[in-house]
């Protein structure tokens, strides 16, 4: 009897141990095992083999070139390299809506996309900084001031291209605060571009704990939210009113560079869906992601196929926005009703990714740690 | 049957198991306490949060901002007494208002543990657990006593009866034993454990759990009554229990209901637990042995009776108020806590508030996170009740920004045991229209399905 009961204890001791470590722990990789469970470690190696890595090096060459331009530009203004400056902002604008959704690690650590995209760009603040000369870009402060909508500001903003080329070639903190932003940009992207192709990765891939801190929780919860809150609020909810019944068309993004914010959006959208379903970045094939997925969860479940009716409410908002000016300033101006069209949209696919994906995959939102019952 | 209720009433037994089981229950308290301390939980879940969700009739109860933490040390501290049997009847009191003060501060934080925790506690009050093996006994030998009515053992047993077996009607849902849910989305995104991993992400192993679960809830408490199966059950409650921490986020509480399973055994291993832990602490148990019987005295008795009495009829009630409702109860979940469902519902939802002025129109839609952790926001999107709270409260926050004639609408999906997200309340009602009551909400949009059984 008494040797009974010890057994037990120390039995239940072992699993309860077991249970506690759950936190970074690795599950291995069970790939080749003739289960036909799902491999979330081979998903998570997808990803950051397949889509991440190779578009924060695409990107991070973009940033490189953006930069080299931005000098090129200040050592001799004229109208071909303000040009040549300009064609490779919006190049780069339009890459980095490849890898603003993939915010964890590096990324996270440095706030990589306030920093990049904060807008509308705080056009007092920038002059303010222009005319006093002394401005520290590393602050969260500036956040507003700095990334894309300041290049932005800066490129087309200043006036005419007469006025603009004038204003660099007779005032150098002009061509400082350009560079500076533009090495800024640059700097950021290749701290994180470097992580991921150094330790992060592994740290990312190996991560395949299904607690709360493991990588496809935390992806998951950080991808969600990016669509909800910088896709959708961000690019088309502010414009549009949507939050207050008052349109905005100032806070659109590029609003300078007229013409390019809905390229930004589409860009946005189409990169969300290929990581959906697991696209590689360079083309050439297809790997596992939230599509499969969700597939290999929906063989258990009766009903509707979730996996699809994301992929098509994903398609859904892509049709919608063939309505949609080039301009998303103008498109609010001239008839926002469109505009809250590609709201409803969006919502639709929230709703979807946010109640129904999280659920299906068990997947709590934000790291909600305590207790069940 | 007047003969043998009376009979039944006078029968006494050992007080050692109900020593037993103040001395760990006291001890697994102070051990939650203290864990939800250090967890940062009372930070989390009762300082930082703009907005609390109180129960209906229970406004009034609010945290204290960072005196909350001396609400927890007196919950704590008390809980050791209680372990101690020191000043118990005093003692056990203040775990009982404190710890229910605690749960009661916000909603969003329920839990049928927390629950049992608050009633168990209250039924101590009223139970001599303090007359053997305790500080009490010790200091006063006019108070101790080797045997106490034998009801107050079974009072325990029967609380213990009513949480599992009930536990176990509730299970018994088409959900749960043919679709095999919450279990099956649950369990294979456990799929990392050792050993267990592939296993739990085969589908007949979800119905295995759930069938098993059911059965086991149903009838666990007679087979820890029926001695010769006694032994067989409580292993069986340690692997179930232990296997449902492995599995499951759910803290102490498996560890508490294992040692509250102990009341079930004998006289003769309660003295056996205690004279082992007499040698550790060199306490001299047979100071304890005087083989004095306690009783209830005059007035005394008939209070503690009635009260005791009146506490089982609620519980064996409660539960089945749900009837009184309209609607599925899973999908409304009118009557749904306080009535031991555990584990029945995988349920996530999404709610968009809508501030409209009535007079001109103009309308604009709320961020949540402004007012809301995010756990309080996922608690709050799918349950009517918080809802209609927090709809209250944005209005008197916006009225307060100067808002005027304010209508407040919420745009709210549900998804319920892997369903698809479908609308659930009614969009184009203005919520300020509805009080909170214990009345059937008629806004809530029927369930499109159908769940078949308790």
């Amino acid at each position: 009897m008494i040797k009974f009961s010890r057994f037990l204890l120390i039995f239940a001791l072992i699993i309860a141990s077991c249970s506690s470590e759950d936190d970074g722990t690795d599950g291995g990789d069970t790939g080749g095992n003739e289960t036909a469970s799902f491999d979330r470690g081979a998903m998570l190696a997808n990803w950051a083999d397949n889509i991440i890595v190779p578009s924060f090096d695409n990107f991070q060459s973009s940033t490189q070139s953006l930069q080299g331009l931005s000098e090129a530009f200040v050592a001799s203004p004229s109208l071909a390299t303000l040009e040549a400056l300009r064609s490779q902002y919006k190049e780069a604008y339009l890459d980095f809506q490849t890898v603003s959704m993939f915010q964890s690690g590096k990324a996270e650590e440095l706030n990589f996309r306030s920093f990049l995209n904060t807008y509308p760009v705080n056009t007092t603040g920038v002059d303010a900084k222009l005319a006093s000369g002394d401005f520290n870009l590393a602050l969260p402060s500036s956040y507003a001031e700095q990334g894309f909508p300041a290049l932005d500001y800066l490129l087309y903003g200043l006036g005419s291209d007469e006025e603009t080329l004038q204003q660099f070639s007779e005032n150098e903190i002009y061509s400082d605060y350009l560079t500076a932003v533009t090495a800024r940009i640059n700097m950021l992207t290749s701290e994180v571009t470097a992580s991921w192709n150094g330790d992060y990765r592994d740290t990312f891939v190996n991560n395949t704990s299904s607690s709360s801190t493991g990588s496809v929780d935390r992806f998951t919860n950080d991808y969600v939210m990016y669509f909800e809150k910088i896709l959708r609020s961000g690019k088309i909810g502010y414009p549009a009113g949507a939050f207050t019944g008052t349109p905005s068309p100032g806070n659109a993004e590029a609003l300078y560079a007229t013409g390019l914010s809905k390229s930004l959006y589409l860009q946005a959208v189409n990169s969300f869906e290929a990581f959906y379903v697991g696209d590689h970045f360079n083309g050439g094939g297809t790997g596992l992601s939230f599509y499969q997925y969700l597939q290999y969860m929906e063989t258990m479940k009766d009903g509707a196929s979730l996996s699809d009716l994301i992929g098509e409410q994903l398609s859904a908002v892509k049709s919608q926005s063939s309505a949609l000016d080039q301009d998303l300033q103008n498109q609010v101006e001239i008839d926002n009703t469109t505009m809250l069209a590609a709201f409803d949209e969006l919502q639709k696919a929230v709703i979807l990714l946010k109640v129904d994906m999280m659920q299906a995959l068990s997947i709590s939102v934000d790291y909600v740690d305590s207790d069940g019952d | 049957m007047q003969f043998s209720i009376g009979k039944y009433l006078k029968s006494t037994t050992e007080a050692a198991p109900l020593a037993v089981f103040r001395l760990f229950f006291g001890l697994m308290m102070f051990a939650s306490i203290l864990r939800f301390w250090l967890n940062g939980w009372i930070e989390k879940l009762y300082i930082t949060p703009k907005f609390f969700f109180s129960y209906y009739g229970f406004e009034w109860v609010k945290p204290f901002g960072e005196f909350t933490y001396l609400l927890f040390a007196l919950c704590g501290i008390s809980a050791l007494m209680v372990a101690a049997g020191f000043k118990y009847r005093f003692s056990i009191i203040i775990f009982f208002l404190s710890f229910t003060y605690i749960e009661l501060m916000d909603k969003t934080t329920y839990l049928n543990h927390y629950y049992f925790i608050s009633i168990l506690s209250f039924l101590m009050i009223f139970l001599p657990a303090n007359v053997y093996f305790s500080v009490d006994a010790f200091r006063n030998p006019a108070k101790a006593f080797q045997k106490i009515p034998a009801w107050c053992i079974d009072a325990i047993k029967l609380l213990l009866a009513i949480v599992y077996f009930y536990a176990g009607l509730a299970k018994l849902n088409s959900d749960w034993l043919f679709r095999a849910m919450p279990l099956k989305i649950w369990l294979p995104s456990k799929y990392d454990l050792p050993i267990l991993g592939d296993l739990i992400q085969q589908e007949w192993l979800h119905y295995a759990f759930s069938w098993s679960g059911m059965l086991y809830d149903l009838f666990i408490p007679f087979l820890l009554l029926w001695k010769r199966t006694r032994l067989a059950a409580f292993i069986m409650v340690i692997v179930f229990h232990v296997l449902t921490r492995v599995l499951f986020p759910i803290g102490m509480f498996p560890y508490i209901m294992i040692v509250s399973a102990l009341i079930f055994f004998s006289p003769k291993v309660h003295h056996f637990i205690l004279n082992k832990i007499s040698a550790w602490f060199k306490i001299s148990k047979s100071k304890f042995d005087t083989s004095k019987v306690y009783e209830f005295q005059g007035l005394q008795k008939k209070i503690t009776l009635s009260v005791v009495s009146l506490f089982f009829v609620i519980q064996l009630l409660f539960p089945w108020r749900y009837l009184l409702y309209p609607g599925e109860l899973f999908w409304t979940e009118e009557g749904y806590r306080f009535s031991w469902r555990v584990m029945l519902m995988e349920k996530a939802g999404y709610a968009q508030f809508k501030i409209v002025d009535g007079e001109t129109g103009n309308r604009f839609y709320v961020n949540n996170s402004d007012f809301l952790t995010p756990f309080q926001e996922k608690q709050m999107s799918f349950q009517p009740d918080f809802i209609l709270q927090y709809a209250q409260f944005l209005a008197d926050h916006f009225e307060k920004d100067g808002h005027q004639n304010i209508e407040v609408y919420v745009e709210n999906y549900v998804a319920l045991n892997g369903r698809k997200s479908v609308p659930y309340l009614n969009p184009r009602v203005n919520l300020l229209n509805f009080a909170d009551s214990f009345k059937h909400k008629t806004f809530i949009l029927p369930f499109q399905d159908e769940i078949k059984g308790f």
